[in-house]
Order: C-alpha cells, then sequence, then structure tokens
C-alpha cells in the first residue's frame, strides 16, 4: 500500500455527483456521490446488489442515468454507448473478457483505431504497434496470433493493453482476478502500479478483500444502493471495512470457526476411497480418502488440478488410471449418473454454463437432480415438489422466497445457494464443492461456509475447493495441497495460510 | 383472469388465427358451415384439418426438437422417403389391396424413419455435430434416396386400405387429423404428466449443467430426433396415401420450413428452452388457414407465399418484445434490465451448444 | 513473462506448419479434396482437355460463386440467409420483364441491384432491432421474394437485349483455345473485393469480430449493428448479381429458378470451411466448395447417373466435412 500520488486538492478527473438510477421496481443507485483523482488505484466496495456494476456502467454510458450528473475533467458528459466513453478516456476491462477469440491479438488491441494506409489496414504497422504495447506490460506473445490460443490470464492483460492503446484517463477493471493465479494477480498488479505512476486513475472492483488492501490507495463503499463513505485504504482496516458493507454476517464467520473446532477425528471406513486416481496429462495419480462428517479442502493455484481432480471424482471427466471405492465397495464410476447413484453431488466452479438452468423457475432447479435420479416417469407430485421447495428455500435462505422466479433473475449469492439445495436434496452422503463461494457477497458468503461446516457436523463428507486459501484453511479438517496435477502434501487443519501458501508455491517434491 | 389471458404468450396466435378466419368469413359467408355428406362431415373447417394434419404432425416432432436446443430440416427427406419405400412395397406387392401388405408397407416405411431419427440423434449427440448441419446432411442427400427408391419416377398405387389414413374418415372426421390430435395427446400426456416436458426444457436451456445433475442428456436427444422422424414418416405416409402416389420430388417440398414456423408462431423459442405444443398446433393451423384463405378469397394461388410471407412477419415482430414496446411507444427499458446473471443474448441464427462463460457475479 | 519486447515473427517452415493448424485447416482440407476429386474425375473420363473441363466449372457455377460470397458475409456473423435463391429468381424475373417492358438495359439491371438490397436491409434491421432469429426472417423474405416473382410473372421471359447477349454468350480466351465468359470474370471480381473488405477493412474484421462474440465486439466500440444490418444487404446484393448472371446465362427470366439454391450455397461455405457459428471462415472457402460441388455435378453428368446422385453425393459430401471438422478444427476461444 502506498500513500496517495494526489490528496483531494488536485482536481477529480471523473466527478460522479447524485447518480440515480430506477429499474423497474428496484431503485439501482440512490444519489451515490463518486470521485476518482488522477494517479490513484480506486477500489469500488460492496456486496452484490450494492451498485457497483451498476455505477460502473452508468459512467461507461451502458446505462442511461435518470438523475445527476457526469463529469470527465471538467467537462460534464452523457454518454450514449461504450464508444463515447473511450473516446472520452474511460476505457473498461470487465470480468468476462470482452474480446473476440477467434481474431488476432493486435487485432484485439486496436480494432476500432487500427493504423491504415491507402485506405487498407495497415497489418504490418498494427502488430507492431501491438507488440510495443504489449511490451509495456512485458508480454511476449505474437501479435498475430489468435486471441483464443491463449490462456485467459494472458487474454486479461491483453484487454488491459488494448485500454492503453487509446491512452485512457481512466480504467476501470471489474473483478480482473477472478480468473488468475498469485503469479498472474502479482503480475497484473505491476502492470496497474505501473500505469497508475503514469498517472492513470484506475477504479477497481474485486471480491478479494486481501488483493484490496493491497493495490489500492482509496476506497469507496457501497450499500444498497447508497454511498456509504469513501475512505483512504491506510485508515480503513478490514474490520471495518466488512462492517461498512455488511453489517450483521460478521458474527457468522466466528461461529464457523467453533463449529469446525468442535469436530473430531474420523474413524472408520471412508465415503469415497481413491486410488492412483488420474487423467492424463492435467491430472497424475492421486490418492484421496474423504470420511464420514469430514471436510477435505482441496488447495492450489489455478491449474493446479483441483477442479479437473473434483471431476474425476464426480465421474464428470473419465479417469485414465486408478480406482475407487465406495464405503469400501470397489465402485466404477464413470458419469455423474453414475455417481448421484452412488449418492455423490458435485457443485461446478462454473455456476452460469455448468449450474443454473436460467430460464427455468427456482422450483424446477431445484428439483432437477432428484427428478433425473428418479426417471422421467416418476413425477414427483406437486405436493412433495411443493414441500421440499419451501423448507429448502427457507433452511438456506434463498431470497426472493418466490419459487416460480426464474433463476437467470436471482443474484449471484442466491443462485449459489439454489443449486446447493439442488444437491442437498438428493441427500448425498458425499459432496463436492468447486468454489462455492466465488463471485458472490461476503454475506452470503459466510451463509455457505457456515452451510458446509453444518453439513460436516451432520455426517455428510465434503470436498471443498475454493482459491481464498484463509476459507480452506477456516473449514477444511484436512487440505490436500496440489501443484501442477500433483498432490505435494497432506495437512491438517492447524496448518496456516502462509505455510499453505509456501507449499502451493514450491513445497515438498511429489 | 383477464389479465392473465392476455399476458399468455398463445394470446398472438390465437388472435391471428381468429383474425384469419373471420376475414375467410367476411369473405365467404359460409366458410364457417359443416354439413354432413356421405356420411361424415364437409366443409372449409374440416378441409383445413385434413389438409394441415402433416404439417401438423411433423410440427409437433419439430417442436420437441427445437426445445432440446436443435432443429432437423431433414424432415421433408424422411417424408419423401416413407411415402417412397410404402408405395414400392405395395406396387411391388403380390395383392396390393390387402390390408397385411398395407400394414406391412407402413411398417417398413415406419421403421426406416425411426432409423433416419436414430442416425440425427447420433449425428447431434454421439459426434456432437451441430443440428442444422446434421439434418441438413440427411435433408440433401434423403431426397436423392427417396428418388433412387422410386427410381426417378412417381408411383402409385391402387389400394383402398393404404387411403384410409390420408383420405379416409372416421367417427365423421378425417382420419389424418384424428391421427394428428392423437399424437398431439399423447405427447402432451407423455410431456407435461410426467417429468419429461421439464428434462427436456433443462436438456434445451443448459445441456452440461443438466448432464452434470445426472439428466440422461443423450437418451432426450436421441429420443426428440426419432420422435422427430417417426412423425415425419407418419406425416409421409399421410400424404402418399391422400394421392395414392409417392412422388419422390414433391412430397413435404418445404414442409420443414412450415413445421419450424408453426413452431416459432406457437411461441417456442428456437434457441431452445420452454416449448409450447397447444402453440405449435395453433401455428399449424394458422399457417393451413393461410393457404386456404388465399384459395377461398380467389386471389391467385401465385400470392399465397405473398401472403404467408406477411403473416410470418407480423406474428414474429409482434411476439418480439421490443416491436411491442415501440408500438406501445413505452419509454425503453435500460440495457440490459437485471443484475448480470443472463447469458449474453447473442442472436445466432442457428442453435449451438453452449460456450464455457467465467462464473457470473 | 519477464523478457523484453517481442520482435515480428518470420514465417519459417515450422510456422506453415502453426499455419496449417486453426482456422486455415479446415479450407486447406477443402483445397486437397477438391483437387483430388477433380483429378479422379479427369483420370476417369476421358475428356479433351482438362483444363477446360475445370474453367467449364467457373463458367458453369459463376452465379452460385457469387452467391456464395455473399452467404460468407452472413455466416461469419454467425447468421444465416434463407432468402438468396429466391432473390436470385427474383432478379432474373425482374430484369427479363422489364426488358420486355422497353425499359432500357442500365435502368433494368440498376432496379435489379437495388431491389435485392433493399430486401436484405430490411431482413437486417428486423434481425438486429427486433430481435428475430435470422432464420425466421429470411425465411419469410424467402416467401416474400418467391412470391413477388409469381405474382409478376409464371413464364419462362426470353432476355433478347444484345448486351446482354453478348455478355452471357462471348467467349473470353485465355490462352490456346480455353475460354471462359464474361460472367466469371465478374464472379472473380467479386470474390476479390469480399475478400478485401474482409480482411483490410475495419468493417469487415467487425463482421468477423461480431461471429466471435457479439458483446465484445459492441463493447469495444465496433459498431456491430451496421455490420449486422450491413451483411443482409450485401448478401441481397450478391444474389441480385448472382441473379443477373444466371438471366444472362440462361438468357431468361423464370420465377421456378434457384429453388434451394441458399441451401447450395450454404453447403458450399460448410464445406469451404466456414463454421456457421460464425467468426471463422474465408470467402476462399467457399469458393472452393462451390468448385467441389460442381465436379461432383461434372461426375455425375460424365457417368451419365441419374441427377438425382447429384444430392446423395453431395450429402455424403458434407457428413464427411462435417466429421473431419469436428474431429481437426476446434473454434477458437
Amino acid at each position: 500500500m502506498t500513500t496517495p500520488q494526489a490528496g483531494p486538492s488536485v482536481a477529480p478527473v471523473v466527478q460522479m455527483q447524485d447518480i440515480t438510477i430506477d429499474f423497474p421496481g428496484v431503485k439501482a443507485l440512490d444519489g451515490v456521490d463518486f470521485r476518482l483523482l488522477p494517479g490513484e488505484v480506486h477500489a469500488l466496495m460492496g456486496e452484490n446488489g450494492a451498485g457497483k456494476s451498476t455505477l460502473i456502467k452508468a459512467l461507461t454510458g451502458v446505462y442511461d442515468i435518470d438523475a445527476g450528473s457526469i463529469t470527465v475533467d471538467g467537462a460534464e458528459q452523457r454518454f450514449s454507448g461504450p464508444r463515447q466513453a473511450q473516446d472520452a478516456g474511460i476505457s473498461t476491462v470487465y470480468q468476462e473478457v470482452n474480446l473476440c477469440p477467434n481474431l488476432t491479438v493486435a487485432e484485439n488491441i486496436l480494432l476500432g483505431r487500427e493504423p491504415r494506409r491507402f485506405g487498407r489496414i495497415d497489418y504490418r504497422a498494427m502488430n507492431r504497434r501491438a507488440a510495443e504495447l504489449l511490451g509495456v506490460l512485458d508480454l511476449t506473445i505474437d501479435p498475430s496470433s489468435t486471441l483464443g490460443d491463449h490462456p485467459i490470464a494472458i487474454q486479461q492483460l491483453v484487454a488491459i493493453a488494448r485500454a492503453t492503446a487509446i491512452s485512457a484517463r481512466v480504467l476501470i477493471l471489474d473483478e480482473p482476478t477472478s480468473s488468475l493465479d498469485a503469479d498472474e494477480v502479482a503480475e497484473l498488479f505491476r502492470v496497474m502500479r505501473r500505469l497508475r505512476d503514469g498517472g492513470t486513475a484506475i477504479l477497481f472492483v474485486s471480491h478479494f478483500l486481501d488483493q484490496v488492501y493491497e493495490i489500492s490507495d482509496r476506497m469507496t463503499v457501497l450499500r444498497n444502493g447508497r454511498l456509504v463513505g469513501e475512505y483512504p485504504t491506510a485508515t480503513l482496516d478490514k474490520v471495518k471495512l466488512i462492517a461498512a458493507m455488511l453489517g450483521h454476517e460478521l458474527d457468522l464467520l466466528e461461529e464457523i470457526a467453533d463449529t469446525v473446532a468442535k469436530s473430531g477425528t474420523h474413524a472408520g471406513e471412508p465415503v469415497l476411497s481413491a486410488k492412483g486416481i488420474g487423467r492424463t496429462p492435467r491430472v497424475h495419480p492421486t490418492d484421496l480418502d474423504v470420511h464420514r462428517g469430514e471436510v477435505v479442502g482441496l488447495a492450489g493455484l489455478l491449474g493446479s488440478g483441483r477442479t479437473e481432480l473434483a471431476r474425476l471424482l464426480f465421474g464428470a471427466d473419465r479417469a485414465t488410471s486408478g480406482h475407487m471405492s465406495v464405503n469400501g465397495k470397489q465402485a466404477a464410476i464413470r458419469s455423474p449418473r453414475g455417481a448421484i447413484a452412488k449418492g455423490f453431488a458435485f457443485s461446478s466452479e462454473d455456476r452460469k454454463a455448468e449450474g443454473i438452468i436460467g430460464d427455468l423457475s427456482v422450483r424446477d432447479n431445484l428439483v432437477l437432480a432428484l427428478q433425473a435420479r428418479r426417471g422421467f416417469a416418476r413425477p414427483l407430485s406437486k405436493k412433495t415438489k411443493d414441500d421440499l421447495v419451501r423448507r429448502y428455500m427457507e433452511a438456506l435462505d434463498v431470497r426472493p422466497r418466490d419459487p416460480g422466479a426464474l433463476v437467470k433473475n436471482l443474484s449471484g449469492g442466491n443462485q449459489q445457494k439454489v443449486l446447493l439445495a439442488r444437491w442437498l436434496i438428493t441427500e448425498p452422503q458425499l459432496i463436492i464443492l468447486d468454489e462455492p463461494t466465488r463471485g458472490i457477497d461476503v454475506g452470503a458468503k459466510a451463509q455457505i461456509q457456515k452451510l458446509v461446516a453444518d453439513l460436516a457436523t451432520d455426517g455428510m463428507g465434503v470436498v471443498f475447493i475454493s482459491a481464498e486459501l484463509d476459507e480452506v484453511s477456516r473449514i477444511s479438517d484436512r487440505i490436500v495441497v496440489l501443484r501442477d496435477g500433483h498432490c505435494v502434501a497432506q495437512v491438517g487443519a492447524d496448518c496456516s495460510v502462509k505455510e499453505l501458501t509456501s507449499l502451493i508455491a514450491g513445497g515438498t517434491q511429489p | 383472469m383477464i389479465k392473465r389471458i392476455t399476458a399468455s404468450p398463445l394470446i398472438w396466435p390465437v388472435l391471428a388465427l381468429v383474425a384469419l378466419l373471420a376475414v375467410n368469413v367476411v369473405l365467404t359467408p359460409t366458410f364457417l358451415s359443416i354439413r354432413v355428406q356421405d356420411g361424415h362431415l364437409f366443409g372449409s373447417l374440416i378441409d383445413i384439418l385434413r389438409n394441415g394434419a402433416p404439417t401438423m404432425l411433423v410440427a409437433l416432432g419439430m417442436t420437441l426438437v427445437i426445445a432440446s436446443r436443435g432443429i432437423d430440416l431433414s424432415v421433408g427427406a424422411v417424408v419423401a422417403v416413407s411415402g417412397a419405400l410404402a408405395c414400392a412395397h405395395i406396387a411391388a406387392s403380390t395383392d396390393p389391396a390387402s390390408p397385411g401388405t398395407v400394414i406391412t408397407a407402413m411398417g417398413i416405411a415406419m421403421g426406416a424413419a425411426v432409423a433416419l431419427g436414430l442416425w440425427n440423434g447420433m449425428l447431434v449427440s454421439v459426434f456432437g455435430v451441430q443440428p442444422i448441419i446434421a439434418t441438413l446432411v440427411l435433408m440433401t442427400a434423403g431426397r436423392g434416396i427417396a428418388l433412387f427408391i422410386t427410381d426417378g419416377q412417381i408411383v402409385t398405387v391402387t389400394s383402398a386400405p393404404f387411403k384410409v389414413l390420408g383420405a379416409g374418415f372416421a367417427f365423421g372426421l378425417p382420419v389424418a387429423i384424428l391421427v394428428s390430435l392423437a399424437v398431439f395427446a399423447l405427447v402432451g400426456l407423455l410431456t407435461r404428466r410426467t417429468a419429461l416436458g421439464m428434462l427436456l426444457e433443462s436438456v434445451g436451456i443448459n445441456p452440461e449443467a443438466s448432464r452434470l445433475a445426472g439428466v440422461r442428456y443423450r437418451t432426450i436427444v436421441f429420443a426428440v430426433y426419432v420422435f422427430c422422424a417417426l412423425c415425419a414418416g407418419i406425416a409421409g405416409l399421410m400424404i402418399a396415401s391422400n394421392i395414392s402416389a409417392a412422388d419422390a420430388n414433391n412430397a413435404g417440398l418445404w414442409i420443414e420450413m412450415d413445421a419450424i414456423l408453426a413452431v416459432v408462431i406457437g411461441g417456442t423459442s428456437l434457441l431452445g428452452g420452454r416449448f409450447s405444443l397447444t402453440g405449435t398446433i395453433l401455428g399449424a393451423l394458422i399457417i393451413q388457414t393461410l393457404t386456404t384463405t388465399v384459395y377461398t378469397a380467389g386471389i391467385t394461388p401465385e400470392t399465397t407465399l405473398v401472403f404467408k410471407a406477411l403473416v410470418v412477419i407480423a406474428v414474429c415482430l409482434l411476439q418480439a418484445p421490443k416491436f411491442r414496446a415501440l408500438l406501445s411507444r413505452k419509454r425503453r427499458p435500460p440495457t440490459p434490465a437485471a443484475p448480470a446473471a443472463n447469458a449474453p443474448a447473442q442472436s445466432l441464427s442457428v442453435p449451438v451448444p453452449p460456450t464455457s462463460a467465467m462464473a457470473a457475479k | 513473462m519477464t523478457t523484453r519486447t517481442a520482435t515480428l515473427p518470420r514465417i519459417g517452415l515450422s510456422d506453415l506448419g502453426k499455419l496449417a493448424r486453426g482456422r486455415y485447416l479446415s479450407p486447406l482440407a477443402s483445397l486437397v479434396l477438391f483437387v483430388v476429386m477433380f483429378a479422379v474425375v479427369v483420370a476417369r473420363y476421358d475428356f479433351a482437355s482438362p483444363t477446360q473441363v475445370f474453367l467449364n466449372l467457373l463458367v458453369d457455377n459463376a452465379y452460385l460463386i457469387v452467391l456464395a460470397v455473399g452467404m460468407t458475409f452472413v455466416i461469419l456473423t454467425g447468421g444465416i440467409d434463407l432468402s438468396v435463391g429466391s432473390v436470385v429468381a427474383l432478379s432474373t424475373v425482374i430484369v427479363a420483364t422489364t426488358l420486355r417492358a422497353g425499359w432500357p438495359m442500365p435502368l433494368a439491371v440498376l432496379t435489379v441491384l437495388v431491389v435485392g438490397p433493399l430486401l436484405g436491409l430490411l431482413m437486417g434491421l428486423v434481425i438486429e432491432y427486433f430481435d428475430v432469429q435470422p432464420f425466421i426472417a429470411t425465411l419469410a423474405g424467402m416467401f416474400l421474394a418467391r412470391g413477388l416473382c409469381y405474382v409478376i410473372s409464371v413464364d419462362t421471359l426470353p432476355i433478347k437485349d444484345p448486351l446482354l447477349r453478348q455478355l452471357g454468350l462471348n467467349y473470353v480466351y485465355l490462352y490456346e483455345d480455353k475460354f471462359i465468359r464474361w460472367t466469371v470474370v465478374i464472379a472473380l471480381v467479386v470474390v476479390v473485393v469480399a475478400a478485401y473488405v474482409l480482411h483490410q477493412t475495419r468493417f469487415g474484421r467487425t463482421v468477423y469480430a461480431i461471429g466471435g462474440n457479439r458483446q465484445s465486439a459492441q463493447l469495444m466500440g465496433l459498431n456491430a449493428s451496421r455490420a449486422r444490418v450491413s451483411v443482409y444487404a450485401i448478401s441481397g446484393l450478391c444474389a441480385s448479381l448472382a441473379g443477373l448472371l444466371l438471366a444472362v446465362q440462361k438468357l431468361s427470366g423464370y420465377s421456378l429458378n434457384g429453388i434451394g439454391l441458399e441451401l447450395d450455397a450454404i453447403a458450399a461455405a460448410v464445406i469451404g470451411g466456414v463454421l456457421l457459428s460464425g467468426g471463422v471462415g474465408f470467402v476462399l472457402g467457399s469458393v472452393i466448395g462451390v468448385l467441389v460441388l460442381g465436379t461432383i455435378q461434372t461426375f455425375v453428368t460424365a457417368a451419365n447417373l441419374d441427377s438425382y446422385w447429384t444430392r446423395i453425393m453431395t450429402g455424403v459430401l458434407l457428413l464427411v466435412f462435417v466429421l473431419v471438422q469436428r474431429v481437426l478444427v476446434r473454434k477458437p476461444g
């Protein structure tokens, strides 16, 4: 954390005053003030539904504002679309990398302001300029390569390169680190600091509080569409920040630690015993045991094989080696249906693509797995369905409490809860949770962690994957550390986050 | 109650149908009259039902395929093949007029249809080929195969039992429409009284999530393509039976387009997911009524297509929310409305398998 | 990730290998297939001049080449245009009718060249601004165009205009006695212009961008809406032009022309490696696809088979291609 380069006496590059945006039925923003100074990294904090996304879209012209004013460099602006905002020097890099994977890297960086010669696109100059811009970010990829051939982390940096290509005064980064591992995050932050030192104002939105504290100079906190306050980062500690964002869910986090501490050792036949399970080339043969009532955490960087291993356990992918036994008996699990028949459940990390059925109701989403297991010929009676749905919606506090609502209209946290409920209804003996708290607000995060702890207490076996090591450390009884598809260590709950980090970075050799 | 009716997506097809019937009544006051003749019902409405039965049947099958996020362009070819096989068998048999021959012929035709449906299902669910291309293959080759079976000729048959399906009457009504309505009832029960409808919609909306939730994705996809082909096969028998001949060049020509239109007019989205069988029936009736309207109005048949185009455009525009908003001159809602939990609305012409997106907020 | 700036790559032999993967693989495979098929046909049947057989492919299919080029634009955006066959017919009917009515030839031609893009523009607007699926909107366009054909005339109308007759009948000698016709020249010009637009202009790159990710293209500040509407107008223009080429080839206008032609154009594009999901493909690939289809026709004629064999073989080839694409090529991203 560095002290801000400019104090409040410097003129803000962006000033939003008294911004109000109404959507049918909800006030997304209510009289919000916001300002961005040049040469700073400014974090925008708040739960889901607090209005962060809306504020950004208002600034970049995607949404119309119903009241208030936006001033850029002293001149009042009303952007009618992303193009106008870009022309005014405001550039955004969204969470989903909004580039075209079928075009080349250079085209993605420069299209829209590509160099021309005699009316045609000058590809030579374009590739050269792209290489220059990539060089600023210390990236050595081939500008004429297809973007889609590169991993997401690289694509994100290309997106940032595009932003620098238009010499942005303001760079907005919306959840840029969700898919990056620690190395890649460090790289991103290096780039951000360089841009900041060059005078760019950076607006940074992230759920990872540690990252926010590491990189930002000041922060603005929103709650329920209203401004809570604007603070220099150095003056606001984590507890105060969370209090400003939520209020009451703090106690939940403490409860969880107590719950886990109470659960004792686990003996007897493991629910799941995997020996030498692997799938070339991503996962090398690994042993993994999960006992009843035990939470086993999988920790490791992106690409370490966490998700791949989880999918093998569930039969979502076919293993190329090893075998599994369930409750002591040999079991060949070759498909999700097979795993479900054995009492397994799996919540994927990609909620949108592999989890929710957006256009169906909450009710239908909830009973889906149960119904699929029963087969189409044995539909659940209306009464049974309604009972189950009501019970689970209450137990997991799904909001709004409307079983007929379409799942796609729920917030991320509630969607995740619906997914969990879908699996809990099948009363599994083992549940695999891949990043269940990713991209959801702190309040729902706490609720879900508490739920996991309670499930284990009730006797369910849990495999828990999360990129946030403090979560993994808080909840798990045992932690399996993965690196490059190998299991490098298995440690107990007493392992600190610091130790975990070093294990992940380069600990015990396989 | 009124609000619920007007809010139902079926309101537009119903209104369109009523409007068309009204136009007919204005032009021909006797349009709605039904009389009894030769022991069965007679009249323009009956003609509409009889002529529209094959399209209706094919459209029913098409509805389920589209709901699964697929499409089946090959139904026209299946119609031609089915009629060709049946007529070829009857014409080559020693006793064309015996019910046994006819039943065998129909069996062969329907068996072939099932096989073609399995072929499509295999390409889509096992080989992962896009439905539009997979069925385009059969659409292109299939009619050639039908011509091969009939050796390029029109095969006529003289067989009283064979005529029953397409031209016969039972309980006063055309057999063809009874068959189509029976299939409608059957499929309706199957999809709504069992969990099949919900599972199918789930597969259409998000195939990967459905697979991970334990839904029998592959079985369902196979089933809908087989069902669609079977419907086309029966429709092919109806058509061949109606003219007592197999015309491989013209049988079922453009029926796939009419079927798809019927499904879309009925409110089912081409992108898959929620579907409405009742809507499809209405859509098929609208298309058939339109053709009849043009005839009864004395307009030259050449203009049929123009009217068809105008009706299709009108209904589809009315179904588009943005168009309705334009008409009622309401303030255009901000784009996009709800928090970013929706899939990006990439309007594709063809249903495609989903690509993995990053986690939503 | 810690070394300095990248230098521009030079195309070496190993790079050719890389090029061969990815998006170039499919059209290359199509080219290989075409060469093999053509060689087999020429070897099996006694043709006086294989070169002329190849040139005849171009002559007979000049209009389909233009049609396929227009269709490529639409498919690249992830759309489809089912109306082109009917617009071809409409063009032949309009030009024949107006000439018979005494209109001067340039005016007749101009009318045709305006009607196609106009219809395309309408369809494009409906697709873009009212969110109607391209399949449905262009299907309606197909009915409309075909219907207008029937309304104007159901007979075959001969074309007697001298300049058009020259265009259709004259030989263009290349060397020795090898010839093509002016229609081929026009078609090839269209291909070159299309390739230029798609690869050297911002508009063309926007077309590719939309096919890759519509939202991204919009957020990158590209004019996605205008591009999406324009491709349908372009397709309409190509369909009109194709209709003119067909009209001068047959020297008549007939409302039953071009039935199913849109499916031929789509098949040509698919065989040429243009992905129906959008964002990947080249006009040159579609041209190769047309040549492949033409070779099938040549084979069927030379082997004296019934004409329906063309359909069967086209279907089989389409299947082979689709399966090959499935195995070898993945859409980037």
